[in-house]
């Protein structure tokens, strides 16, 4: 048994708002009040601290080929960046993309204890479960990308949405992953002709589907299988001029069913496609006021060295052509792509610094924090050990009015930014951090200290100083354990698997076969993860 | 019928490990725990299933047979002793082991380095200075209507990739196979492959990184005014650059023909540009012809446990990366290892004599499953069980995709894995 | 009489395969110590189909029997093994990797 005593407690989740509060563990779970025996129990001291659940990441990109092949690419990027071992932890090295066991280390240092892995290929699942067993400290599972996948875009154009299900409940369980995740349907496909999609009801080649089908197919799919989580969409025309309009479409083309959008930053901007863009920020903010079946995560822009990494193939060879920076792309076949490249956010940089405008404006435009999370795309907007610094952003307008001072004139002439000036509060950071995201995931057991929560819980000092407030925090517990203290680890901890297994017909499989053996260079037998690859798998229900 | 006849297993999707190409259809039939029958597989991959002696045999010291604890004990004493311990290899084994093996040097502060970097180093240097657009051997099959062969000799390393991967399979977008394709080798001289190729591009030894920038020049419109540029005719460069241009999806292969040869990773870099570029034209990957069944694995755990692909030092207790500088045989040429630990490779048969005679003066572990040259000269050896063969695990294929190795035999031998562990918890240094 | 070649090596299927036989084995010294050299430029220098010839390279020499291959002029072709390690050098240039092809080599009959 180990109680925190006195402390502030922020846990949106039961609605504690800063309430003094003890909170009692025991075997790694929450305890109700009833079931508490002070007696030999541990005490941790949190009189005058704050107290919030471990934070919970709903989108960064730590694991997988992609992320493997942004460290292989980018030695640059470690040589500065380098941490020594100790008697009981790993050295690694990285900025942008730090080593496995530095990046579980680093998100426990700044309180986080669940991070969810954006963008798998199922094709590749097998590596990133292999990189999840050399991640230590962190719960975290993996979205499957399939709004590019043959076998689904075959199944929408033969009018057979049930096969779609039962095939996506099939993946996923094949892969161990835990949501779907769409990248830019169908223009990832285009991209294996040379080409994109810029509409809606553009058509993916060969064929004869379109995004929107895609999209409401697997909308429809998520709810019928009942999945903890919503689609995870990332829309099409990422990153370019004028993409806030295709972005409120594609919010209005779900027709109230549920869904997230990630990074919306990079899909909320106005002006002319092929021109300087401007922020689109307060349009898409007021459709996603008045869509409650929508989430969205903010994929803030912090200034600094950054790496790209996304399933959108197209996009990043038009990345690479704009910056003249080195590119990787890998087309997965019959499922997906995808590509890296390195990227410099200039505070000085006319488009970065919208940019930056952009993801602040929606972080304070959209009015329920409950629908709102803070990510920073990690790595593609900036490294996530940053979120203690947008966190100061947020919380202190004064702090922001002079970071805004800061950019070129030309940028921030006529933004919105200026004018908002709502601070969030200790609460809603505990809500854009975990309770939210834990809620949004549909991680019952994660985001609160409620009784039987993981004992996943963070303890702050609190300072004016909001950005060293979070960044070094006075403890971390991981299941119960301590596991960082004043901001340093103290202790390496294995993490969990968490993944799903929806039932599906087996009738599906003999279809499978087929497709596997007329499209794959794997056989279908080789294809699933088998429960090898998850020593500490935690499966989370469906329905 | 006795019983014996009836213990007579079909394994069917058997996964060969020999080389990068990972087939994974390969059809197994043991008998009595032995193997009796192997289809499908090639003349590379057959001997894998059928000259390997499973039988379990006892580790060595100096020669001489040991218990297990004993030689896991002297190998714990040879690396707490060494003050700049090397560990090499690992392309021949498990992604399971390779995460040992890194794990290892971290806990001992060694260097750490694997055959790629007397493979496909350059290769990844390259990929460093300029990227790498690549794709799966699916896109291939499927899609590609131009390949590109350039130093490699698939027909003799790779014996079934033009049948399953890039030549003549049929794919959704190549129903008519090997007639769907255009088909260039580039090489210094005829091969087995080059008998493949509609089109044969000879050029002069050490004259790739010429050609190719000649083959860059001409996409960006360039006149060349010579008449042969590395001994291929300037005419012949220009038709290829229009198949180039015009395809629909071209993929490159390369080999140890541009990183062996003058130049190195500089011909790959120029290779890697060239396909960069002509994806403003056409849809154009390359991808490297990855040697070793699982040396792909190990570019990639060493990533991620490190940072760098390899030739990485934990000396300083965090990596540092080092071609040239804590590459293999630069480190051995120089006399700077005092001891090294061989996982899974053979540097004796495959080194420069002068580095690789410095095994045979320092002490050296060897854990194999084959009798390696490189053992007899170590001071201690583990024959391991072979992956693929009688021990499970994870292999990258060339493409970098991950496939599971199921072991076809009843495991008789101790696992890689299990001896670097109990080698790990033996040393001292790093406690 | 010595003549300036280029030396490469490489895999071949014989190489290949007798690795398995293991490395001590008769199947993989025949198949790693030879030299294939283009035929005009044995019968320039003499050599029949088998003779033992000297290979000299400025690391060291060996001494192979050789082939006729189907290599240009002025190209040699040793498979990689412990015949083409003697003739090798350990400078890599920075980046790990010995100079295994495009080697300046000279041939003599012994």
């Amino acid at each position: 048994m180990l109680g925190i005593l006195n402390g502030q407690v922020y846990d949106p989740l039961n609605g504690v708002d800063g309430e003094k509060r003890d909170i009692w563990i025991r075997d790694g779970r929450i305890v109700a009040p009833e079931e508490v025996e002070c007696k030999g129990a541990e005490i941790v001291d949190a009189t005058g601290l704050v107290v919030m659940p471990g934070g919970v990441d709903i989108h960064s990109h730590v694991v997988g080929a992609k992320v493997n092949a942004g460290r292989k690419f980018r030695p640059e990027d470690h040589r500065d960046h380098a941490r020594a071992r100790t008697s009981f932890s790993r050295s690694g090295s990285g900025y942008t993309v730090p080593t496995t066991h530095l990046t579980g280390y680093l998100y426990t240092e700044m309180g986080y204890t669940t991070v969810m892995e954006a963008a798998t290929a199922p094709l590749v699942a097998r590596h990133t479960h292999e990189e999840l067993e050399d991640t230590p400290m962190l719960d975290m599972g993996a979205f499957i990308t399939m709004g590019n996948n043959h076998f689904i875009m075959n199944c929408i154009r033969d009018g057979q949405p049930g096969k779609a299900r039962d095939y996506v409940a099939w993946l996923l369980g094949a892969t161990k992953g835990y949501a779907i995740k769409i990248v830019n349907p169908g223009g990832v496909e285009n991209w294996k002709w040379g080409r994109n999609v810029g509409e809606l009801d553009d058509e993916v080649i060969g064929f004869g589907v379109t995004p929107r089908q895609i999209i409401t197919t697997l909308a429809w799919v998520n709810d019928e299988l009942g999945l903890p989580h919503v689609p995870h969409i990332h829309g099409i025309n990422l990153g370019q001029s004028g993409n806030a309009r295709t972005t409120v479409e594609t919010i209005e083309a779900l027709e109230g069913r549920r869904a997230h959008f990630c990074h919306l930053q990079f899909l909320s901007y106005g002006g002319e496609p092929g021109k300087l863009p401007r922020s689109g920020a307060a349009g898409v903010a007021r459709a996603v006021n008045e869509h409650p079946n929508v989430t969205v995560d903010v994929g803030q822009v912090v200034f600094g060295e950054a790496t790209t990494m996304t399933s959108d193939g197209p996009l990043q060879y038009r990345l690479h052509q704009l910056t003249g920076h080195k590119w990787l792309n890998d087309d997965v076949e019959g499922e997906t792509g995808g590509g890296v490249v390195p990227v410099l956010y200039k505070r000085q940089n006319l488009f970065n610094a919208m940019q930056w405008i952009t993801g602040l404006e929606l972080f304070l435009l959209v009015d329920d924090p409950w629908r709102v999370f803070l990510t920073t795309d990690h790595p593609n907007a900036g490294p996530f050990v940053h979120y203690p610094h947008v966190i100061q952003l947020l919380m202190d307008r004064d702090y922001r009015a002079e970071a805004l001072e800061g950019i070129p004139p030309r940028a921030r002439k006529g933004a919105l930014l200026a004018e908002l000036d709502r601070e969030y509060s200790l609460y809603e950071i505990a809500i854009i951090t975990r309770a939210g995201t834990a809620r949004a995931l549909g991680l019952k057991n994660k985001g609160h200290l409620g009784a039987g929560a993981d004992a996943d819980v963070t303890i702050y000092t609190p300072l004016d100083d909001r950005e060293e407030m979070f960044a070094r925090p006075r403890y971390v517990l991981k299941d119960g354990e301590i596991v960082v203290h004043d901001g340093q680890l103290v202790r390496e901890r294995p993490g969990r698997t968490l993944y799903v297994a929806p039932p599906y017909d087996p009738g599906i499989e003999a279809d499978l076969r087929a497709h596997f053996e007329a499209c794959y260079t794997i056989s279908f037998d080789n294809y699933p993860v088998a429960a090898e690859y998850l020593p500490r798998g935690e499966m989370i229900p469906c329905g | 019928m006795s019983p014996r006849m009836s213990a007579i297993r079909v394994i069917e999707n058997v996964v060969c490990s020999f080389c990068g190409c990972l087939c994974d259809d390969i059809v197994v039939e043991v008998d009595d725990g032995r193997i009796t029958r192997v289809r499908k597989v090639c003349a590379n991959g057959r001997g894998l299933f059928t000259h390997y002696d499973p039988a379990p045999r006892r580790p060595t010291v100096d020669g001489r047979e040991v218990a297990w604890e004993e030689a896991v004990a002297e190998a714990a004493q040879i690396l707490d002793r060494a003050d700049s311990p090397l560990i090499y290899g690992l392309s021949s084994t498990a992604t399971e082991a390779q995460r040992k093996a890194v794990a290892l040097a971290d806990k001992l502060g060694a260097m750490i380095d694997t055959t790629s970097s007397v493979c496909h180093g350059p290769t990844s240097l390259a990929m460093q200075a300029v990227g790498e657009p690549t794709c799966t051997l699916g896109e291939v099959r499927n899609r590609a209507d131009l390949l590109l062969f350039w130093g490699c000799n698939p027909a003799v390393s790779h014996i079934r990739h033009f049948a399953r991967y890039s030549v003549t399979p049929k794919g959704t977008l190549t129903p008519k196979g090997r007639r769907d394709r255009t088909v260039v080798v580039v090489d210094v001289r005829p091969t087995a492959s080059t008998r493949a190729a509609d089109l044969f591009l000879q050029v002069q030894p050490g004259a790739d990184f010429e050609v190719l920038a000649t083959l860059r020049a001409l996409l960006q419109g360039a006149e060349i005014e010579a008449e042969t540029v590395g001994g291929v005719p300037t005419a012949q460069l220009q038709d290829l650059v229009e198949r180039m241009r015009t395809c629909r999806f071209g993929v490159a292969f390369m080999g140890m023909g541009l990183t062996q040869s003058r130049g190195r990773d500089l011909n790959v870099s120029e290779l890697f540009t060239l396909v960069a570029e002509l994806n403003q034209y056409a849809r154009f990957c390359v991808i490297p012809m990855r040697g070793h069944g699982n040396v792909a694995g190990a570019d990639q755990v060493l990533t991620w446990q490190s940072g760098y692909p390899f030739a990485v030092s934990f000396a300083r207790g965090y990596p540092r990366y080092g071609p040239g500088e804590f590459s293999t045989v630069d480190v051995l040429a120089r006399g700077e290892a005092d001891a090294a630990l061989i996982l899974a490779s053979d540097p004796v048969a495959h080194f420069p004599s002068a580095a690789a005679r410095q095994l045979e003066h320092i002490p050296t572990i060897v854990l194999d499953p084959m009798p390696t040259l490189t053992a007899q000269v170590a001071r201690v050896v583990f024959p391991t069980a072979c992956y693929g063969v009688d021990a499970a695990g994870t292999a990258y294929r060339m493409d970098g995709v991950p496939i599971r190795l199921r072991p076809v035999l009843p495991p008789a031998r101790p696992t890689d894995v299990d001896v670097l562990e109990r080698i790990i918890e033996a040393v001292t240094v790093g406690n | 009489m010595n003549e300036q070649f280029t030396l490469i090596t490489g895999r071949t299927p014989e190489q290949g395969q007798g690795l398995h036989e293991g490395k001590d084995s008769e199947a993989y010294r025949r198949a790693t110590a030879l030299v294939e050299m283009n035929p005009e430029d044995m019968a320039h220098l003499g050599i029949e189909e088998g003779q033992v010839v000297r290979v000299r390279t400025v690391t060291g020499q060996v001494e192979v029997p050789v082939c006729a291959g189907t290599l240009p002029p002025g190209l040699l072709f040793i498979p990689m093994g412990p015949a083409a390690n003697v003739l090798i050098g350990t400078e890599t240039e920075s980046t790990g990797m010995p100079p295994f092809k495009g080697l300046a080599a000279e041939v003599e009959p012994t």
